[in-house]
């Protein structure tokens, strides 16, 4: 009975580095197929769709380590770019502001039904998803009806280049990734989020106010969302009511991959951040061999769920318990 | 002579689980119409060695028979079927499926468990409820029953009385007593070395994954047993508790009138003094789940009141009451644990609970590390608790609390599962809290700690406090008059 010190961080995770090995086949499968991969114009590109995803795919992340999930980040996404496009002209930094503040409101509201009023994180957030929907059909033809044309600036941050492959876009990611890093490994509410998502009662005992660290996720994921969407309309250029539809399943996807936990609890960032970006590559290379959009669909659908029942059965049978 | 049958042989049965060795090597011999005792300090490697008898794990070395005959077991209905059943250390029923979807799911018959329940003089729950919300002792009377259904020649129980309160552990004993008439075996796994002197036949002790002594218990005692699993390790003088003799009280840390929950509980007042180890005796479901919960603010109370130091604590959340100092170590550790994280995690959660920002790191790393040094806590396997031996995992929710700090401390139980080395280290520990001014409620279904910690003891019957009686006096024969509400104990108030 040896007292060992608790250690600061806990060992990397084995399956992260099978991740990277993952990531690195399919990079060189790539560079095999097509010989332009590699190229610094085609790497930018990868990297322009990566971020959106990656950001998206965080807030979910974040929404999943608490046992729930966020089915309305694509059209949080959509209503967020949507609103700074019609607002451009009350100038760059409030349409931005106000964007966010569609993302804020959504959280909030997703947050607090879940949370206190208890409605299942599934039906809620889906519920939302179809709101937005009819909200914006609506509203482009009446109360946010104008131009849908990104401001210069967001176009720049969503589109541009820094210096070769670096777009702009990859500098607020990096921004935003760190602290959602930092966030969950060493702040209180990381922990707290990780607490709740393991053993809800466990963390009401200990005294945390769960509802409190709920409503807190389901706004950051929102906000995530909301950022994420700005950069997808800045990419394009203007914004249509299609334009986040297809990041849902992705980010999904990309948490599930990375090891996040669909029963809450464990996972984290890193593992995300590596699923995005296996996705994007996986999705450049089959946009490569002309595969179909349906197919890629079943093949994407097919992976959560693979992936979701390997987690399961391994994380039981770690302890060799049942 | 022959060889005789034996219901159960190991020879150099070894596991380990990635670097951590549980098993090095283990020789074990149950006979037929035996209740042998495998004893040994927390992580010794008995859950583990339970796990590969019944099924559960492979090892990765070493042979097993079974009646004389070897076996490799596939699973625990391969293990079923060779007459090896267990109850695990844990409540094994899944919290959120039906008691009756539960024994479907290992193919029992209801109407078996059914009549094993009514056998022990239980009161049978409706199958329909959850499992979840079932009490604890329940469950693992559920889980023995289930067992029993399958007719098992050899029955292993670990540590199934470590939760259940005195007049259901004599319930199992006696299914124990009927087993070996009936010719069966039983392999029973406890801390209470009072138990092994009352049931068993033979004892065996694990050490650091070995067989280090196997006797005939008649013939040994409980030196021979303690010296056996602890090794060169001695015991830890026992602090006299603050012999009741008159000590001045301090100031009332907590105060609770009239106290009752629209059910169970009924109209219960007492006082917690400051520098004060205040027991509670009940026999089961007298109430005592309801009074912990409400204290903890985990409920809120339908009439009365719970004050703490003067402060009406209104009961809407554990919050309200961890924020004036009151923790609670609730009776299942699995209300407390966060089975995936670390040990570390898990023992600074009130402290993340408190403050949403960026971690001190260097506190954390100090208090948790003191926290671990000082139960002892084995931290081989610490990056999940869950992979934590049984005893461990229930000091690591005692020193959440020593993290995170109180005045007052609920526990329920608070030495279950742990060792006998270390429990001496937990009975000292509530002294010390007692000692500055601090004060402590405990539930223990184990009468002798009474005597040894608590200055006086509260006997719960039927929702509300029956009397109160100095901690010298508590014992079985008291707690028994108290169950037929016979106490000659002065009333309170
Ligand atoms: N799934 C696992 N992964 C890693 N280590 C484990 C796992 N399960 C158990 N261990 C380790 O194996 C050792 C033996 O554990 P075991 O549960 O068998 O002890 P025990 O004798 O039952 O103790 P207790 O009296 O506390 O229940 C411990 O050090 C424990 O941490
Ligand atoms: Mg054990």
């Amino acid at each position: 009975m040896t007292a060992v010190r608790a250690r600061d961080w806990p060992k990397v995770d084995r399956s992260l580095l099978v991740l990277v090995g993952v990531l690195a086949a399919l990079v060189l499968a790539n560079g095999v197929i097509d010989q332009g991969f590699l190229s610094a114009a085609q790497l930018r590109n990868t990297l322009l769709v990566t971020v959106p995803l990656a950001l998206i795919a965080g807030g979910q992340t974040l929404c999943m380590l608490t046992g729930g999930i966020d089915l309305s980040v694509a059209m949080t996404a959509t209503a967020a770019a949507y609103v700074t496009g019609v607002r451009a002209a009350d100038g760059t930094a409030l349409a931005i502001l106000e964007g966010l503040a569609v993302g804020l409101v959504i959280g909030l509201v997703n947050g607090v039904a879940i949370a206190v009023f208890r409605v299942n994180a599934l039906i809620m957030t889906l519920g939302m998803s179809a709101i937005l929907t009819g909200l914006l059909t609506v509203g482009s033809q009446t109360f946010l009806k104008g131009a849908t044309r990104m401001p210069e600036f967001v176009r720049e941050l969503g589109g541009g280049t820094i210096v070769g492959p670096i777009p702009w876009n990859l500098l607020v990611w990096l921004l935003l990734g760190g602290l959602l890093i930092f966030g969950l490994r060493r702040t209180g509410l990381g922990r707290l989020i990780y607490a709740i998502g393991g053993n809800r009662r466990a963390a009401r005992l200990a005294g945390v106010r769960v509802a409190s660290v709920e409503v807190a996720v389901y706004v950051a994921c929102a906000l995530l969302a909301a950022v994420a969407g700005i950069l997808i309309g800045g990419r394009g250029g203007s914004v249509d009511l299609q334009l986040a539809g297809s990041y849902l399943l992705p980010s999904v996807a990309a948490a599930v991959i990375g090891g996040t936990s669909i029963l809450g609890g464990s996972g984290g960032y890193t593992g995300t951040i590596l699923g995005a970006l296996i996705l994007s590559v996986l999705d450049t290379m089959l946009n490569v061999l002309n595969v179909d959009e349906a197919v890629k669909q079943v093949l994407y659908g097919t992976i959560v769920l693979v992936l979701a029942w390997v987690y399961i059965r391994t994380s039981r049978a770690r302890t060799g318990d049942r | 002579m022959g060889e005789t049958r034996e219901a159960l042989r190991t020879r150099a049965v070894a596991k380990r689980y990635g670097p951590v060795v549980a098993l090095r090597s283990v020789d074990l011999s149950v006979r037929p119409g035996e209740i042998h005792a495998l004893l040994g300090a927390n992580g010794a490697g008995k859950s583990t060695l339970v796990k590969i008898l019944t099924g559960v794990l492979a090892p990765d070395s070493g042979e097993i028979e079974v009646g004389g005959r070897p076996v490799a077991f596939r699973s625990p209905a391969d293990a079923r079927r060779h007459g090896v059943t267990p109850v695990f250390q844990d409540p094994a029923l899944l919290p959120d499926l039906t008691v009756a979807e539960n024994l479907r799911l290992t193919g029992t018959g209801a109407a078996d468990v059914l009549e094993r329940l009514r056998e022990m003089d239980l009161t049978p729950p409706d199958f329909r409820t959850p499992a979840g919300e079932l009490p604890l002792p329940l469950l693992r009377m559920l889980d023995l029953a289930r067992a029993l259904a399958h007719r098992p020649a050899l029955l292993v129980l670990d540590e199934i009385t470590a939760a259940l309160p005195s007049d259901y552990a004599e319930r199992v004993f006696a299914v124990m007593r009927r087993t070996r008439e009936a010719g069966g075996s039983v392999l029973f796994i406890t801390h209470r070395l009072l138990e092994v002197q009352e049931v068993c036949d033979r004892a065996t002790v694990l050490r650091d994954g070995r067989d280090v002594d196997t006797h005939v218990v008649a013939e040994g005692g409980e030196d021979r047993i303690v010296a056996a699993m602890l090794g060169d390790k001695a015991v830890g003088a026992v602090p006299a508790a603050g012999s009741t003799a008159a000590r001045p009280t301090g100031e009332k840390l907590l105060e609770v009138t009239d106290l009752g929950d629209g059910g169970r509980l009924k109209d219960v007042s007492f006082a917690l003094h400051a520098g004060e180890v205040l027991g509670v005796v009940a026999l089961e479901g007298q109430g005592q789940d309801e009074l912990f919960e409400l204290l903890a603010g985990d409920r809120r109370a339908a009439s009365g009141e719970v004050a703490v130091r003067g402060r009406r604590l209104a009961g809407r959340h554990p919050r309200e009451a961890v924020r004036h100092g009151v923790a609670l170590v609730p009776s299942d550790r699995q209300e407390a644990l966060l089975p995936m994280r670390s040990v570390r995690e898990n023992l600074a959660l009130p402290l993340s609970g408190r403050r949403w920002g960026p971690i001190r790191l260097n506190e954390e790393r100090r208090k948790v590390g003191a926290v671990i040094e000082r139960l002892e806590i084995d931290t081989r396997a610490q990056d999940e608790v869950r992979r934590l031996s049984g005893g461990n995992q229930q000091k690591v929710a005692i020193g959440r609390w020593l993290v995170g700090g109180f005045d007052v401390l609920l526990c329920f139980d608070l030495t279950r599962g742990i060792d006998v080395g270390t429990k001496h280290q937990i009975y000292a520990l509530l002294r010390s809290i007692a000692e500055d001014g601090r004060g402590v409620l405990m539930f223990t279904s184990e009468l002798r700690e009474v005597p040894m910690v608590c200055d006086r003891a509260l006997v719960m019957y039927g929702g509300r406090v029956a009397g109160e009686l100095p901690a010298a006096e508590a014992d079985e024969g008291m707690l028994l008059n108290a169950a037929h509400g016979l106490t000659r104990a002065e009333e309170v108030g």
